[in-house]
């Protein structure tokens, strides 16, 4: 129901206008006088550091977050958003970051959730599986996606679910879908059909409002980009006029001239960890992983989503359970079966899944940079020593630059790359000799990710050995000293980063791929 | 923007931060302005005393709660401690001794055996928890129904054969009723077990770790938590908890029966709940599980003292529970 006359002529100008958005929080004002004008039939890209306000604005879009000032125009009415069901009705969908489908359930049952079709038999409501699934595979045809509406959710690929998702919202007749970093988990095939999917969006009329950290992308799929900071908006441009250099110096309001920091590691010739026939005992996952890692060394890890690495990289730590291979740590065989004795023996880890295996969202920053390091506060009466702990504390908090309010603050409080910078100090505080970092810059704005690289490059040039898990192909090539990379859970080769290539590491992440 | 603050505004927040002891503050007037004589100290001393054993009952529940996971078993094994040391604690003349020829005990050992028993039982339930993988209900529902069927064959052996055990020693009753300086003894111990219980929260590594496994089981797993040998020391631990309980439960009442403690368990989970223990783990302190067992206990003892019928006791024990929860979580859930 579109109204007649002179608002058409407002109604083609912006599907949606965010003005003066204003947001506080205790202690913290979130958003301050954010203006967010987005055309229809458009992608808008939204950009900004982690804490930057960019998930606040659309939280507050989608009804999650209330407004302390400014309005909300749809198609050139004013709405109010009370809740995420209200900005469904209105025909705005968003696709979190992190996914929560129901997986145990067919992916019709997920798309048509809480409001599937019915039919009723002798005046008793039941579900009408037949229109249901008729409707999806419509659906998916519209879309050109190629899934099965009966399938089990839990069977599909992330880029699948994804894919699901953006159904969904298409389903709700949605007029603005906010896809929030939507390619983080997709290798580059599975982007370009996403990239596909939106640009049939697009021409359906339907805008895309797109959070991302990776310039290429938006360079690509965006036709605006509105860059934020500290909450404000900094502005909003035509992709066209941007380049990746102005993005970012607009985003960290200063020049970058490089995005990693300068190397001084000087990798030794002894091996600090060796590692012989590492096989899991799952026979799908990694088998005969062999590598050495030597002092003051960064080495890559690279590969396909699926190519088992986090797996094989977890088994180091004793978090999966192995049927065979063998690890030597300075030359003598290691038991490493379980975090405890991985951890004892100089290691740490940093996962890849912040909020499931990293963050204790109801405890305090303090709790999250402490807890891998209480036994070393533990006083000859063993009862903690409280004060050395809120010293160290505070210490991390500086050195890595943690945003926070207070060391007091519940961590779930803080941005993403914020939590990701505390996780990072848990593992420095127990002074490892090897760190193993899955994905450690995952989701982080780029002013994070330099300043997380500094610390590697500061730790390597220290002799502490890293392994980083990676798909970000320009961080494997600037970050490391040699790549390892895997294949359907093998190790497809090990190159010097100095005489690679994207192309040659492309080649070995699909060499065992059939 | 911070100088607007008003005083209401920063008074709403004092208040919404503490609800829980305000809620206590606010029954206890309410009961003071329908009859006055309730502000005395003999009747608060009174309502101490019986919040006594809950008290360290609760605080037991609160370790398992924090962790995630509940216990059942709690309020039987406080029957179970209550018959152990009272049929190895009664006076020689009595005439129906569960031990008819028994020797004169120190008073300490049995109480040592009923602790340590229901320690053993806490820490069968942590290896099932933490070994095993059995959810702590089921894990806690079998004890429950294990320790109660135990407690009951002992209970039952001739020649007691089921009959209430009383008669007990004076100096094993003087730690229910006996006074230290005017001050009950039993007082003294639940806040000399709150002190210590409070230590263990805040100052130990055992503490913290009960924190990571309920605020995040898979990381305090990554971060290198013991998470077993932590789950086996904190159910253990609350196993002798109530076995503190029961034993204090039978000195104060002078006798015990093996349906001591009977529905106690749900008492003492209710209690940690409105004292802001968070049910799914991670979240509690000891001051609140104290200020809940103090609710229910003031409205126990208050509303029979202003005549309130008892069953309407219940709609209001009922009532608190959901309405203090439902008050409390609005801490945890994010912002709007």
């Amino acid at each position: 129901m579109r109204r007649e006359g002179v608002f058409v002529e407002k109604n083609d100008k912006y599907a949606l206008e965010m003005r003066n958005v204003s947001k506080a929080f205790p202690g913290v004002q979130a958003l301050r006088d954010v203006t967010l004008q987005v055309r229809p039939g458009t992608v808008h890209a939204l950009m900004g550091e982690n804490g930057a306000g960019k998930s606040t604005l659309m939280k507050c879009l989608f009804g999650l977050y209330s407004l302390d000032e400014g309005e909300v125009i749809l198609e050139g009415e004013p709405v109010s958003i009370s809740s995420s069901r209200k900005a469904l009705d209105l025909g705005i969908s968003m696709i979190h970051q992190e996914l929560h489908p129901i997986p145990e359930r067919s992916v019709m049952e997920n798309i048509w959730l809480g409001r599937a079709p019915l039919r009723k038999i002798g005046g008793v409501r039941f579900i009408d599986r037949k229109s249901m699934e008729a409707a999806t595979g419509k659906l998916m045809k519209e879309l050109e996606l190629d899934i099965n509406p009966r399938t089990l959710v839990r069977n599909l690929s992330v880029s699948k679910i994804q894919s699901m998702e953006l159904a969904k919202a298409v389903s709700y007749n949605a007029r603005i879908i906010v896809m929030d970093e939507p390619t983080s988990s997709l290798t580059g095939h599975e982007v370009s059909h996403l990239f596909k999917i939106i640009r049939s969006l697009k021409a359906r009329g339907i805008s895309i409002i797109y959070i991302s950290h990776k310039m290429e992308e938006i360079l690509e799929i965006a036709d605006e980009v509105t860059i934020m900071r500290d909450g404000h908006k900094v502005g909003t441009w035509p992709a066209k006029e941007l380049t990746t250099d102005l993005i970012i110096s607009r985003m960290v309001g200063r020049e970058i001239t490089n995005r990693f920091p300068p190397r001084r590691n000087a990798p030794a010739e002894e091996p600090v960890l060796e590692v012989r026939g590492l096989t899991s005992s799952f026979p799908k996952s990694f088998r005969d992983v062999s590598f050495t890692l030597r002092r003051g060394e960064i080495l890559g890890v690279g590969g396909l989503v699926g190519a088992q690495r986090t797996e094989a990289m977890e088994a180091l730590f004793g978090l999966r359970s192995l049927s065979g291979g063998k690890i030597l740590l300075g030359g003598k065989e290691a038991d490493l079966s379980t975090p405890i004795k991985a951890k004892r023996r100089g290691l740490a880890f940093l996962t890849e899944e912040r909020r499931a295996t990293g963050i204790f969202p109801v405890l305090s920053v303090e709790f999250n940079l402490l807890v891998a390091h209480l036994g070393n506060y533990v006083s000859c009466m063993r009862l903690l020593e409280q004060k050395r702990m809120r010293r160290d504390a505070r210490e991390s908090i500086e050195r890595l630059a943690v945003k926070t309010p207070s060391s007091r603050s519940l961590i779930r409080d803080l941005s993403g790359g914020n939590q990701q910078k505390v996780l990072f100090a848990r593992w420095l505080l127990i002074n490892p000799e090897i760190l193993i970092l899955d994905e450690p810059t995952r989701g982080i704005d780029v002013g994070a990710k330099y300043e997380i690289y500094s610390i590697m490059s500061e730790l390597a040039s220290q002799g502490k050995s890293i392994i980083m898990i990676s798909s970000e192909m320009p961080e494997l090539l600037g970050m490391t000293d040699r790549i390892l990379v895997m294949s359907q859970g093998r190790l497809a080769g090990i190159v010097e980063t100095k005489e690679t290539s994207e192309e040659d590491i492309m080649r070995l992440a699909t060499k065992y791929v059939a | 923007m911070e100088s607007k603050k008003t005083v209401l505004g920063s008074s709403v927040h004092f208040l919404s931060q503490n609800a829980i002891f305000v809620v206590l503050v606010v029954l206890v007037l309410l009961i003071a302005v329908v009859d006055p004589r309730f502000l005395s100290f003999a009747i608060l001393r009174d309502v101490l005393m019986q919040s006594s054993t809950r008290a360290i009952m609760a605080l037991g529940v609160a370790f398992i709660l924090i962790t995630g996971g509940v216990d059942l078993s709690s309020g039987r094994m406080v029957g179970f401690a209550a018959v152990i040391a009272a049929s190895m604690l009664q006076i020689p003349e009595y005439a129906r001794r569960f031990y008819p020829d028994l020797p004169h005990l120190p008073v300490f050992l049995p109480i040592i055996l009923a602790v340590a028993a229901c320690m053993l039982f806490g820490m069968l339930n942590g290896l099932i928890v933490a070994k095993l993988q059995v959810p702590p209900f089921i894990t806690t529902l079998g004890t429950m129904v294990v320790v109660y069927g135990i407690n009951s064959i002992y209970f039952d052996m001739p020649p007691n054969n089921s009959q209430p055990i009383g008669g007990l020693r004076p100096d094993f009753t003087a730690l229910g009723s006996g006074r230290l300086m005017n001050i009950p003894v039993i007082i003294l111990i639940a806040l000399a077990v709150a002190v210590i219980v409070w230590i263990l929260f805040n100052k130990t590594q055992l503490g913290m770790n009960m924190y990571a496994i309920g605020g995040n089981r898979d990381a305090a797993i990554v971060s290198g938590v013991n998470v077993v040998l932590t789950i086996v020391i904190l159910y253990a631990i609350a196993g002798a908890l109530y076995g503190v309980a029961g034993v204090l439960e039978a000195a104060r009442t002078g006798g015990a029966t093996n349906n001591y403690g009977n529905m106690y368990e749900l008492d003492a989970i209710a209690a940690c709940v409105v004292g802001g223990v968070s049910t799914t783990g991670g979240v509690g302190t000891v001051p609140g599980v104290l200020a809940g067992v103090l609710i229910f206990g003031v409205i126990n003892y208050g509303l029979t003292f202003i005549g309130v019928n008892p069953y309407w006791q219940l709609i209001v024990k009922g009532l608190i529970i959901v309405a203090a929860v439902s008050f409390d979580i609005r801490k945890y859930i994010a912002k709007k």
